[in-house]
């Protein structure tokens, strides 16, 4: 069984609102000193996932771990290799890096376009595990691209991933609930945070992983043309949205007198 | 715009209704449309009963209804649906295709775009149209920013947030074409197969519709705290919500979330409790047209978005308020 997992390293989303800034002109954000780009969370519990699944056959057997490969890809610049090595880490595998000056500021049907055509040159990749977006752009659209472009099926918003031989069971996030699906491998599954918080690396994993092989394959070695002419995306304009208002603090001796207060304004203002 | 260029929404039932996301989609269509040479606002649905839902959608803005009947059609599985929204798009010559941003656009979306080699934007708030371009905006980096998107294609697919776009008054004078059509992918076609479907029902309101939200976050500190919150959302008849953080705690069931990847609401009062006020959860409430913040931390973002504001434990504030409350309402 051969496991891909696509990951991205991204500008840190947990950075406080207050430091977060846009270049308007650039339309794009400012990087912070200090701030280290991470790994896009929700990318994390797609590698999560996949060790799951890793566990689960090696239940019975530590050997049978082995029949699970699980190879992290990503297409980034060369400072992405740590990025790799901290999914290695976690038990990974094998890292691929996806690099060429081509590959810079792709768009999502760009990135979707090489994604696949690195997948189609593994050759024998029998689960795609990705993020159900990238925390940065928040779009959701380079997965489904890559299921859609392998024409292989697709399942989004798992929380919850087993296999059983050729089979993949996924339990899907709707909002009214869940929903048990299944499909044949190969396949593709996006994976939402419901899917619960990814491990640490352990010492002993961290020292294997050094010794880890991270392939990089450019442009050639994937022979594709990366002047794709459909669906690019412009960027027309990034800003950050306004929506501060005043607040009346409402201040009282004693937290039944704060509450008597609030209390009387909602009823004022016709609220409650 | 080009006169041949047209906008299709794909129409979503809630029980036997039209969804209200799918009334809000149809209304920024047909504004769209009457600001664009009256261009056509094509309506699909997929489904296998629909009695005067045909009617029903002209009514809220459509002038042409495609109607997908099948048993296999519902629940929604990609496989299902994609050969034929692809098809009608194509036929029906749209150039703005809208999906609500749920688990069904969200998983929609993208593929027909790559079937259709056009663009897509999720997540988006606001479309206008000028000349032969479309702009849409959407929400990116957690909610913290938003950025306009343009296309190079002559089409473009936009997933809408709910509560970002208001519905047009019914208007049963209103005429239109309506097809029924038969689905054309068969039993053996669709790869990803429905096992189970597991609704979770809360009490009280739907948190979509509600008109008062109390929602809590991880200031609360654990389940306990949403008992609390429920006890104020009792006296007031409103629903509970919380933040992402409080939900991936496991305090309260996932379908609590209101934020980025949780739900969006739009209610007369939020109230906020033990909610920093991240981007990420104000995505989700930021249309709420009143925000109340209960928190014992002065310096949280909430107070920023907030009409009122109480800084305090909840602990003691919150029994106390909905003593109040109970009180002025006569309870």
């Amino acid at each position: 069984m051969h496991i891909v997992v696509l990951i991205k390293q991204i500008f840190d989303p947990d950075v406080a609102t207050t430091v977060f800034r846009i270049d308007e002109e650039a339309r794009a954000i400012v990087p912070l000193p200090g701030v280290s780009p991470v790994i896009s969370p929700f990318d994390e519990q797609a590698v999560e996932a996949a060790m799951r699944i890793k566990d689960a056959y090696g239940q019975k057997l530590e050997s049978e771990k082995n029949d699970v490969k699980v190879t992290i890809v990503t297409m980034a610049t060369e400072t992405a290799r740590v990025a790799i090595k901290g999914e290695l880490a976690k038990g990974a595998d094998e890292g691929l890096l996806l690099v060429d000056p081509l590959f810079e500021n792709a768009d999502a049907v760009l990135t979707a376009n090489i994604l696949a055509a690195a997948i189609r040159k593994l050759g024998d990749v029998d689960l795609i595990i990705a993020g159900r977006q990238a925390a940065d752009k928040d779009l959701g659209v380079v997965g489904l691209g890559v299921a859609q472009l392998l024409d292989i099926p697709a399942i989004t918003y798992a929380c919850d991933i087993e296999i059983d031989n050729k089979t993949v069971f996924v339990e899907r996030v709707l909002e009214d609930g869940t929903e048990k699906v299944q499909t044949q491998l190969p396949a593709l599954v996006t994976i939402s945070h419901e899917l619960g918080k990814p491990r640490y690396a352990g010492l002993r994993e961290t020292m294997r992983a050094a010794r880890k092989p991270i392939n990089a394959w450019n442009v050639s070695d994937l022979g594709i043309d990366t002047d794709i002419k459909y669906g690019r995306q412009h960027i027309e304009k990034l800003f950050i949205p306004d929506n501060k208002v005043n607040c009346e603090l409402i201040h009282g001796d004693t937290p039944d007198d704060v509450a008597f207060q609030l209390a009387t304004r909602l009823k004022e203002a016709d609220l409650i | 715009m080009t006169d041949k260029s047209n906008i299709l929404v794909l129409v979503e039932m809630d029980q036997d209704r039209v969804s209200d996301l799918s009334l809000e989609m149809l209304g920024c269509a047909r504004q769209l449309a009457d600001k664009n040479n009256k261009c056509d606002v094509i309506a699909v649905v997929f489904g296998h009963e629909f009695g005067t839902l045909g009617e029903d959608l002209i009514s809220y803005g459509a002038n042409k209804v495609t109607l997908f009947q099948d048993k296999l059609c519902l629940p929604y599985q990609a496989d299902t649906w994609l050969p034929d929204i692809t098809a009608v798009a194509k036929e029906s010559k749209a150039s703005l295709i809208l999906m609500g941003h749920n688990s069904t656009g969200g998983d929609l979306a993208p593929r027909v775009a790559f079937q259709l080699k056009c663009g897509v934007a999720t997540s988006c708030e606001k479309i206008t149209i000028e000349g032969a371009k479309t702009f849409l905006t959407r929400t990116c980096y957690g909610g913290k920013a938003r950025e306009v998107l343009s296309f190079d294609n002559e089409v473009a697919i936009a997933t809408i947030r709910p509560k970002s776009q208001t519905p047009i008054p019914r208007d049963i004078e209103r005429h239109g074409d309506i097809k029924t059509k038969p689905l054309s992918v068969e039993e053996n076609d669709i790869r990803v197969n429905v096992v189970e479907r597991k609704r979770v029902e809360s009490g009280g309101p739907k948190l979509e519709n509600a008109s008062i939200i109390v929602a809590g976050g991880g200031g609360l500190g654990g389940p306990e705290g949403f008992e609390i919150a429920a006890d104020l959302a009792g006296v007031l008849g409103g629903a509970v919500g919380a933040s992402r953080v409080a939900c991936d705690q496991g305090w309260c069931p996932p379908g609590y979330q209101i934020g980025l990847s949780g739900k969006t609401v739009a209610p007369e009062l939020y109230i906020a409790i033990g909610i920093s006020g991240a981007s990420h959860h104000m995505a989700g409430c930021a249309n709420a047209k009143n925000i109340v913040a209960i928190n014992n931390d002065a310096d949280a973002p909430m107070f920023n978005f907030s009409k009122y504001g109480a800084i305090g434990d909840y602990e003691e504030l919150l029994p106390a308020l909905t003593k109040q409350i109970a009180k002025l309402k006569g309870q």
